[in-house]
């Protein structure tokens, strides 16, 4: 009943907040505060009351830390099942965290409709853990709609300039995408039905369904297209800067840190062990996509004149590292998928703040009417400074960690495609260090007086940086809690030549 | 021993202490964080070291915790201490000590002299744990973070877009050898299943063959991170822009400590360069041809700190020579005697900067001998050793080097030795330029004893440090000086003879003025000399000018345009049939009796 309760809380505390407002236009993100620190306080009850043994066995793909099955639609074989593993657990963390952040981030930033923006706000996160534990297909299908509605008007109501666009773009891209999941979906419960089984959308069920391996590689593609676009990788990618240009700071954080993460998280739970065999045959295209995506970014990011759109591209050539994570095929490069998400996650949600923070003072995003601040606001400049090297991928913070397992199990699966993708070693700073010169160095531009980081603001982006501290030197706890859960991916993939 | 461990920590904790509160602290306070910390590193390192000495030599390890272990990837952090660390060690927190506390003076008018401190503690943690790492993921770490020490401290006027050009361009290109370093790591942990130095270097020994294809690509791609480091050939270019940084920064970075890593980084790995001796014969020619060609651009550079910039480069094209030829000790004793004599020149250089009006072009200096005492006397000191001239500690780890390189290839000797004579000419045309003449202006500052001790100090250890003796042949095999016969006389006099030809031909030329240098100069060669041959320009329009031109002609995406067409296909397509909808109603009959003998005529012609 916990993992119900994880969706629950965030559902009817938007719904609270929401109502809330009439009363008092404040009232609404006090109470986001308070549904986020309550959904905290049970997903932390939750790690607690799972044995450390139990945590380190490495699960069979069926035996969950926490599951919560019961009956729905039983006519069409769809039940409310949710269930939790380790990689599910990390996830939902990471959506609390940066959930808490984007309250933070939107603290004073929202002062229209503050109800049904913490309601939207908090129902694309309620969707988003509901698509970390769903484990039945059509369940997961309706919390992947469910995350992206909310977010759609996060963007048209809340956004900057070009906001219809930018929501209009993102809805299209998403919801084509999620069609041709939808239909991957249907087919494959269908499929399982033909060859004998029960009709189903039960994700377990499902995984020893017998494909014929051409329909098998159609409904992966299937998937793998959903995925690939909220990831998003190159070529499906073109909506992400735009959406993320125009969302508000809020919006952004959550949309870089953790929504994302959805389609990296989809590619390990379901495209490889759903579909183990015809993962194995597109795993090259896959990684190829994956080096194309991490290069092709980094380079277009570098010529970015605008704060957020260049943070946008280079989250696309982080998430890159995701699909050689995933198709390479070790546990190496999985963990290091892992941590990649996480890491990501923390240092391009802090750097999305730090933009939102910078437009609200200079009412632009611009490079151009930026340049000198660290004259005028030295401690929002050195957390700049330190999240702009997490994302360069400097040791010691957790991107690193991330990148460098992605890259030492892909060595394994082809040493020529790590030669390619370790070229964006050298991209990374050339677009990194540019935020800061353009920025941040030179000289200051004559301008009423800029205010250093609020103590708000200062703590938000000091707790990230703390995290990412901690993942970059004691990555062993995400590597410990994710490893059962990768083990049995791998071994769905591994068990496919028997 | 235990010891060890907290080496690196209290620069850390000063790298922390001054973050936080450096802007709250009062100068000397701050001065008293940033030096006391490497200060108390220093006295742990010399602890450490004498006890290691003291001992039988045998490596020390500590193991401080693990940092990740996945499948069969384990990686602690531990550190090693031999003597071959240990020299570094020596290096790192007592010439990184006096370059320190000098700093304490020179900076003291700067407004940002609290981040200054900060940037520069955190370089000597990076340092540290880069040669003590026992893995070579801690090195990496360290390694890295040296290169951001390098990053903030180029930049540090940050005011200036230049220095921030050139502390990218410092930082981007010693990436591209961070890259292939990174492959290297990759390659080694794939075949060899560890990333622990010893143990690395154990398996490479007894699994791979001398010449095979694996340990070539690795230690190839190894020597690849050195060069990016160490500024060797082709990836030299980023130092003399570096030198936009504070001068204590020049001394310490990009003289003493970081740019020999790659120097380090290699004789840390020898084992694996010896099972590939085409590889280590890449390093003799990297080393070689690099030491000419920095050599012959700093003869023409008016820019002081440039002039020693590009000696740098050359002297560590030196150190590579060794390492190429498997002179390994002298290698490392040539990296330790430079520490001393390159610190004590940048220093020198500093204090006649910081009391003559912050200029850099050493033609509007001249005749500082009699006003500037101390940094002349520093400055002969420091050059007769770069020089190599007998008896100075420069001559005993060159002359060793060079006595090496014969006995491999005579080629490569005469390379050295010609480097040895271009030394010799740029060393003392800076001297006789700088300090003698006429004096044109008149000094504005003097320097206080903060500034005075390091000098002094230095100028002791350039002198007669050649006469330490480390006990590197408990690291390295045998080097072949030893079991080599020695080589003919003349070559030890011609070796010899070198540095004095140039510190005669240099006096001619700028002392005496017997000789003329503009009869000797054409344009041309000058302008590309000047240049550093051009490198620059080539690297400008191989990759920076066309990337740049490529990423802004694709701002705003080419993959978009599939999309934006398609939206605009169907927004056509939209009014294509909105335009049908015109609401008159003899429109409509008529497009539907039309339409009904379309289809009527399709039922009957089918």
């Amino acid at each position: 009943m916990m993992l119900s309760a994880l969706i629950a809380v965030l559902f009817f505390g938007g719904i609270a907040a929401w109502m809330s407002e009439q009363r008092n236009p404040n009232a609404p993100r006090w109470f986001a505060l308070a549904t986020l620190a309550l959904e905290a306080l049970l997903a932390g009850w939750l790690f607690a009351g799972i044995p450390a043994a139990e945590m380190a066995v490495p699960a069979t793909a069926s035996s969950w830390l926490a599951e919560v099955n019961l009956l729905w639609i039983s006519r069409f074989g769809i039940g409310f099942h949710l269930a939790a593993d380790g990689l599910s657990l990390l996830l939902i963390a990471l959506t609390v965290l940066l959930g808490l952040m984007a309250v933070a981030s939107s603290w004073t930033e929202i002062d229209k409709r503050t109800g049904f923006f913490y309601f939207n706000l908090l129902t694309c996160l309620a969707g988003t853990v509901g698509v970390f534990l769903s484990a039945d297909l059509f369940l997961f299908f309706l919390c992947w709609e469910a995350m992206i509605v909310p977010m759609y008007f996060l963007i048209a109501i809340w956004g900057h300039e070009n906001r219809t666009y930018a929501a209009i773009k993102f809805a299209v891209f998403t919801q084509v995408s999620s069609l041709v999941m939808l239909v991957a979906i249907i087919v494959l419960a269908l499929a399982h039905y033909r060859s004998g089984g029960a009709l189903t959308f039960d994700y377990v069920a499902l995984l020893h369904t017998k494909l014929d391996s051409n329909l098998g590689y159609w409904l992966m593609l299937g998937f793998f297209i959903a995925f690939a676009v909220k990831l998003p990788a190159v070529p499906f990618h073109t909506w992400l800067p735009d959406a993320h240009t125009q969302a508000p700071t809020g919006g952004s954080v959550i949309l870089a840190g953790i929504l994302l993460k959805t389609g990296a998280y989809g590619l390990l739970r379901f495209v490889i062990p759903l579909f183990p065999e015809a993962a194995h045959r597109f795993a090259p295209i896959a990684i190829a996509l994956g080096a194309a995506s991490m290069l092709y970014t980094a380079a277009t990011a570098f010529a970015q004149s605008d704060f957020k759109r260049l943070v946008a591209y280079t989250s696309i050539s982080h998430m890159g590292f995701i699909l050689p994570g995933a198709f390479s095929g070790n546990l190496l490069a999985m963990q290091g998928a892992v941590v990649t998400m996480i890491a990501h996650g923390l240092s391009a949600g802090a750097l999305f703040m730090i933009a939102g923070f910078l437009q609200n003072r200079l009412h632009s995003r611009e490079f151009g009417e930026m340049g000198g601040l660290w004259t005028a606001m030295p401690q929002l400049s050195a957390l700049t400074l330190f999240f702009v090297m997490a994302t360069l991928g400097l040791p010691g913070l957790g991107n690193f960690v991330g990148e460098f397992l992605v890259l030492a199990g892909l060595f394994e699966a082809s040493p020529i495609a790590t030669a390619i993708a370790a070229l964006v070693l050298i991209l990374s700073p050339v677009y990194a260090l540019i935020v800061i010169q353009k920025a941040y160095h030179g000289p200051l531009q004559n301008r009423p007086v800029l205010s250093d980081g609020s103590f708000r603001e200062l703590a938000a982006l000091g707790l990230l940086a703390a995290a990412l501290v901690w993942l970059g030197l004691r990555p062993q706890t995400v590597l410990d809690v994710s490893k059962p859960a990768l083990q049995s991916v791998r071994h769905t993939l591994n068990a496919r030549e028997t | 021993m235990e010891l060890l461990g907290w080496i690196p920590f209290f620069p850390l904790l000063g790298f922390l202490a001054l973050v936080f509160f450096g802007r709250s602290l009062s100068k000397p306070m701050v001065a008293l964080i940033g030096v006391g910390s490497v200060g108390i590193s220093a006295l742990l390192a010399f602890l450490v070291g004498f006890e290691l000495l003291r001992g039988s030599m045998a490596p020390y390890r500590l193991a401080l915790g693990s940092w990740i272990t996945t499948g069969d990837l384990t990686i602690p952090f531990g550190f090693y201490l031999d003597s071959l660390s240990m020299t570094m060690l020596f290096v790192v927190t007592g010439v990184g000590l006096l370059i320190h506390l000098y700093a304490a003076e020179f900076m003291e008018a700067d407004a940002g002299y609290a981040r200054f401190f900060a940037y520069m503690n955190l370089f000597v943690a990076a340092m540290l744990t880069l040669v003590l790492a026992d893995n070579l993921l801690l090195l990496y770490l360290g390694w890295e973070g040296v290169g951001l020490g390098s990053y903030l401290l180029i930049g540090f006027w940050y005011v200036n877009p230049d220095n921030g050009y050139a502390a990218r361009k410092a930082f981007v290109m010693t990436r591209v050898g961070d890259m292939a370093l990174a492959l290297s790591l990759f390659l080694l942990f794939t075949e060899l299943h560890s990333l622990d130095i010893q143990t690395v270097m154990e398996r490479a020994q007894s699994e791979w063959k001398v010449g095979a294809v694996l340990p070539v690509t690795a230690a190839a791609l190894l020597l690849g991170g050195a060069a990016g480091k160490s500024a060797q050939l082709p990836l030299q270019t980023w130092l003399p822009d570096a030198m936009a940084g504070p001068t204590p920064v020049s001394a310490l970075i990009h003289a003493a400590t970081m740019v020999t890593a790659g120097v380090y980084l290699i004789a840390r790995t020898h084992v694996l360069f010896m099972l590939a001796p085409s590889a280590q014969t890449a390093v003799a020619v990297v080393g070689g041809v690099t030491l000419l060609i920095a050599g012959f651009s700093g003869l023409v550079q008016t820019d002081i700190k440039r002039i020693l910039a590009y000696s740098t480069i050359s002297q560590i094209g030196y150190m590579f020579l060794a390492l190429g030829v498997g002179a390994w000790s002298a290698a490392i004793f040539h990296l330790l005697t430079h520490a001393f004599f390159k610190a004590l020149l940048f220093l020198a250089a500093g204090a006649v900067i910081f009391c003559f009006h912050h200029e850099h072009d050493i033609f509007k200096m001249g005749g500082l001998r009699k006003a500037m005492p101390l940094a002349f006397w520093s400055f002969l000191i420091g050059s007769a050793a770069l020089a190599a001239l007998p008896f100075t500690s420069g001559y005993y780890s060159k002359h060793e080097i060079l006595l090496a390189a014969f006995e491999t290839s005579p080629i490569l000797w005469g390379m050295g030795c010609l480097g040895a004579l271009i030394t010799g000419i740029y060393s003392f045309r800076l001297l006789f330029v700088v300090f003698f003449g006429h004096q044109t202006r008149e000094v504005e500052a003097a320097i206080g004893n903060r500034m005075r001790i390091p000098l002094v100090l230095l100028s002791v250890l350039a002198l007669f440090g050649g006469l330490l003796q480390i006990p590197l042949d408990t690291v390295f095999p045998a080097s072949i000086e030893t079991t080599l016969p020695s080589p003919s006389p003349w070559v030890s006099i011609v070796t010899l003879m070198m540095p004095i030809l140039g510190l005669l031909i240099a006096a001619l030329f700028y002392l005496t003025g017997t000789l003329s240098s503009t009869a000797f100069t054409n344009e041309p060669i000058k302008r590309l000399l000047l240049s550093g041959w051009g490198f620059d320009a080539l690297y400008r329009t191989l990759f920076i000018h066309p990337f740049v031109a490529l990423t802004r002609w694709n701002k705003k995406d080419v993959l978009d345009s599939p999309y934006l067409r398609t939206a605009w296909l169907s927004r056509k397509l939209h009014d294509l049939t909105r335009a049908a909808q015109t609401g008159r109603i003899r429109w409509y009959a008529a497009s539907m009796a039309w339409g009904a003998v379309v289809v009527i005529a399709i039922g009957l012609l089918s």
